[in-house]
């Protein structure tokens, strides 16, 4: 195999690792404000009790995330070294932002949210909370950023040329607010809260099944169905408006996204299919006509462009994508109907003897991880063959002076010690879920037991 | 306000300086107490030592991450070079930080005794080798490697372990395990406190004798390094300053001054990083056998535009990230109490 082909196994491999962790870091973060606030607000202990569980929850994804995080860091450097030559002056920035205004505060508050129940004021607490909470938010941001100028390249311009070729930032902000930067952003937090909320709702549901800290876990659900119902319906809006971005600013992508060879008006929405890519024509599809033009020009009449516009080697792997693609929505239209149905029977009272809506629930947890790793595929297969969208192929933007044999050796030993990860982490992510919330924490200590300032 | 009238690359350089003397300062103690942990005997005390670091660790990684991101935004040629010339050793060092990194997270979450050993050795384990590493690439840009006239590498993996590189390897773990060591005493109290005090000693030792032979060895078979401070003859006194900080460790120590013999040895750390990047100084990575082929803070730089932006966010962030951070340090400042929020 060739070192091409092996750094971008290696590349997906340890992002797609990665991105496992993070949006429940994400989604866990803003759901922990949202208990801690209500036990403030409310002084319930159920929440408290609630705070305390999914703290411990959110340590352990915190932990692997951090350590997998590293790695992506560095391999800009290992693998694509002539890329990070290339963009280092625009795409270097976004990242030593994240560095400082990001992972300084999520890791530091950490400490304090999770040592310091006993140490601070429930006002440190509660604040420290919420640092964790938007730390996690911003590493987002800057990563989202870095990476949507890799879609849509803009304020910058290229010196130099052939070998010495490179970008150079001519404005911070137009980088920042690239084309697609916020409408992905917008998606990405989403899919973070739906990962949190789902995860929720999936424990408190099988806890409700096997009948053990019904409280805790009627209470749990309530939060996270809600959130998730929110986080749910955000997110359609927030991928109607990524496809309508994809339409304007990389056409070629959403031609794959669609499977559509030729340009037309009327085009139609594919529902589902299977792409020919010799043929040049999808198999057993079914399609809502004349939905992608509405949906991707607000008007049926406008022609969406077709893949047969771009010469061959411009195109992205059709099938692959159409199919990720595809995986995601399905995904995402699941997660509204299960959400809407829990909450419909929440509400009605009877959620508790519908044990197969329950065990749905149970699987949920699922449905954002999905719908997570297949987005990013799509976006960024999607974007192939280029690395920086329409101006570094990606196989122009590999290491000069690694072998394919290093690479091969670093995908094995990565590959070994993540699913070591991975192993320990489902053991002990299942361990703490048999294990349950603690009946000791119905009861705050420490300084967070003494009365408030007002109160006293 | 404008920075036209700095020079841009010379701040960059100090700052990237900055950042990984911060890394090494702090996560240098972590390290060092992932070093000694096996030392230690009872599951008790392991867990005190984890707990000593444990709030504290993973913000002290982040220097290394931020100094990864600002090297590779300010000098990319630099990044990309040293990176992808150093592969292998790299995807080691990554290796050996996760495991430090979720051994702390994992050892205590199970009783089994096997559970617990398995993630002791992943701790010790992970922590020697990155401090190993660390110094082994540390020596490698001190000696210079070989370049080619793209300013790409021209070496092997085994051309980077040569004596003077695993030499720099070896006093950074001694160094690392001494400022470990006094670290933990500073966290601890009782017998485990009392036996702490003769591994510093024991790792003063260790680290004075490396150092000793490391200066020897700089001054007779780097010449480019030396040259420098002759030609500056008033990095002389940084010298100086760092050996009066070395000294000094032993002094404090004997006196059970723990809290002044950390500071001493925090000193001794920041001055030997500042030597160490004043003797490159305006070199980033030096060019061994043909220094022509150097990589400079001028010749692999990004746009003054770049590092202009780049200074703006240091100067907002940097001055929130060090006020929260002392912050953190206050709140946890006592000796470690296990309770049941600990490891
Ligand atoms: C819980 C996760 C999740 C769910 C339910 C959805 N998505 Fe998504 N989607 C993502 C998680 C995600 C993502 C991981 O966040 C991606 C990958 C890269 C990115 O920016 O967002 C993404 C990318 C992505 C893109 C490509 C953007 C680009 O390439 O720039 C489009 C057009 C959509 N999504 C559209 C949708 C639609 C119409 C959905 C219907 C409900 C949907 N997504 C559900
Ligand atoms: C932020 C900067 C990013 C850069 C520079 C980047 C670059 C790359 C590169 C070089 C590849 C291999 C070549 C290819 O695309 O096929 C790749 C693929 C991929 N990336 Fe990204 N990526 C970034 C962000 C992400 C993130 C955050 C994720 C989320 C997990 C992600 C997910 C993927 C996936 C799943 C692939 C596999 C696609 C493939 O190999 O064809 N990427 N990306
Ligand atoms: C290729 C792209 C990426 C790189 C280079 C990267 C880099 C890193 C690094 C170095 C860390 C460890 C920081 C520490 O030591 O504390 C980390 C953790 C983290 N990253 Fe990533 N990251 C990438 C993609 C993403 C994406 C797409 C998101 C979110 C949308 C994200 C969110 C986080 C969060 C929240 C953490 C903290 C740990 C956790 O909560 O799991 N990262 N990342």
């Amino acid at each position: 195999m060739d070192v091409l082909l092996l750094s971008r196994l290696q590349f997906a491999l340890t992002t797609a690792f990665h991105y496992l962790y993070p949006p429940l870091s994400i989604g866990l973060g803003l759901l922990l404000v949202i208990m801690e606030g209500l036990w403030l607000k409310t002084r319930q202990p159920v929440y408290h009790q609630m705070a305390r569980f999914w703290t411990k929850v959110l340590a352990l994804t915190f932990a692997i995330g951090v350590a997998t995080g590293i790695v992506l860091e560095f391999e800009f450097g290992t693998n694509w070294a002539t890329y990070s030559r290339y963009v280092g002056d625009v795409f270097g920035s976004a990242l030593a932002a994240e560095g400082i205004f990001a992972f300084f505060l999520e890791s530091g508050f950490l400490a304090v949210l999770v040592f310091g129940w006993d140490r601070v004021s429930r006002k440190v607490h509660f604040f420290s909370t919420g640092m964790v909470c938007l730390g996690a938010h911003f590493s987002a941001i800057w990563i989202v950023v870095a990476n949507s100028w890799m879609q849509t390249p803009a304020g910058f311009h290229i010196v130099g040329e052939g070998m010495k070729a490179r970008a150079e930032i001519t404005d911070f902000w137009a980088m920042v607010f690239n084309p697609s930067a916020m409408d992905r952003l917008f998606h990405t937090l989403c899919g973070a809260w739906q990962a949190g909320a789902f995860l929720v709702v999936s424990v408190s549901a099988w806890y409700l099944l096997k009948q053990r800290h019904e409280d805790f876990a009627r209470a749990s659900l309530r939060v996270g169905l809600l959130a998730g119902m929110l986080a749910s319906l955000l997110q359609l809006v927030s991928g109607h408006d990524s496809a309508r971005g994809v339409a304007k600013n990389q056409p070629a992508k959403l031609a794959a996204f669609e499977g559509l060879y030729t340009t037309t008006s009327r085009a139609p929405l594919m529902l589902f299919g299977w792409v020919d890519e010799k043929e040049e024509k999808i198999k057993g599809g079914v399609a809502i006509p004349a939905m992608l033009s509405f949906m991707a020009h607000n008007d049926v009449n406008q022609p969406v462009t077709g893949l047969r516009e771009f010469r061959k080697e411009d195109r992205p792997p059709v099938n692959l994508v159409f199919q990720f693609y595809h995986l995601m929505v399905a995904a995402g239209l699941g997660l509204i109907a299960l959400a809407g149905l829990g909450l419909f029977y929440y509400w009605r009272g009877c959620l508790c003897e519908k044990r197969w809506l329950l065990w749905l629930l149970v699987f949920s947890v699922l449905g954002p991880q999905i719908a997570n790793q297949a987005g990013w595929f799509a976006a960024e297969v999607g974007r192939q063959p280029w690395i920086v969208y329409g101006l570094l192929r990606t196989s122009a933007g590999l290491s000069a002076v690694v072998k394919a044999s290093q690479v091969l050796t670093s995908i094995i030993l990565f590959s070994v010690v993540y699913l070591l990860l991975f192993a320990v982490f489902v053991y002990l992510l299942n361990d703490k879920i048999q294990h349950g919330p603690e009946a000791a924490d119905l009861s705050p200590s420490g300084k967070l037991a003494l009365p408030t300032r007002e109160a006293a | 306000m404008n920075f036209d009238a700095l020079d841009l690359n010379t701040v960059w350089f100090l700052l990237i300086g900055v950042l990984f003397t911060g890394y090494a300062m702090l996560d240098g103690f972590d390290l060092g107490v992932g070093a000694l942990h096996l030392f230690t005997k009872t599951d008790e005390e392991r867990r005190v030592m984890l707990n000593a670091i444990g709030p504290v660790w993973d913000g002290n990684e982040v220097w290394l991450v931020t100094g990864g991101g600002a090297l590779f935004a300010a000098f990319p040629n630099v990044y990309a070079t040293v990176f992808s010339g150093f592969y292998l050793a790299f995807v080691l060092l990554l290796v050996a930080l996760i495991f430090r990194a979720v051994a702390i997270e994992f050892r205590s979450k199970q009783p089994m005794r096997w559970w617990r050993q398995m993630w002791d050795i992943g701790f010790s384990a992970g922590s020697i080798l990155s401090s190993l590493l660390i110094g082994v690439a540390m020596g490698n840009i001190a000696w210079g490697i070989p370049l080619d006239e793209r300013g790409e590498f021209a070496g092997t993996f085994w051309s980077l372990l040569h004596p003077y590189s695993l030499l720099l390897g070896v006093t950074t773990l001694a160094l690392f395990t001494m400022h470990g060591a006094i670290y933990a005493l500073l966290k601890t109290a009782g017998p485990l406190h009392d036996r702490l005090r003769g591994w510093v000693r024991n790792g003063m030792i260790f680290f004075i004798v490396c150092y000793a032979v490391t200066t020897m060895a700089t001054l007779l078979y780097v010449p480019h390094m030396a040259a420098r401070v002759r030609a500056h003859p008033w990095l002389f006194s940084l010298a100086l300053a760092n050996l009066l900080a070395i000294a000094n460790i032993p002094r404090e120590i004997h006196h059970g001054r723990d809290g002044r013999a950390f500071l001493s040895s925090c000193a001794a750390l920041v001055t030997l990083m500042g030597l160490f990047g004043l003797e490159m100084f305006p070199n980033l990575v030096f060019s061994n056998p043909d220094p022509t082929h150097s990589l400079t803070i001028r010749n692999a730089a990004s746009s003054a535009k770049t590092l202009g932006i780049m200074l703006w966010i240091a100067i907002t962030g940097v001055p929130l990230v060090i006020s929260y951070t002392v912050c953190i340090y206050w709140i946890f400042r006592d000796k470690v109490k296990l309770d049941r929020m600990s490891y």
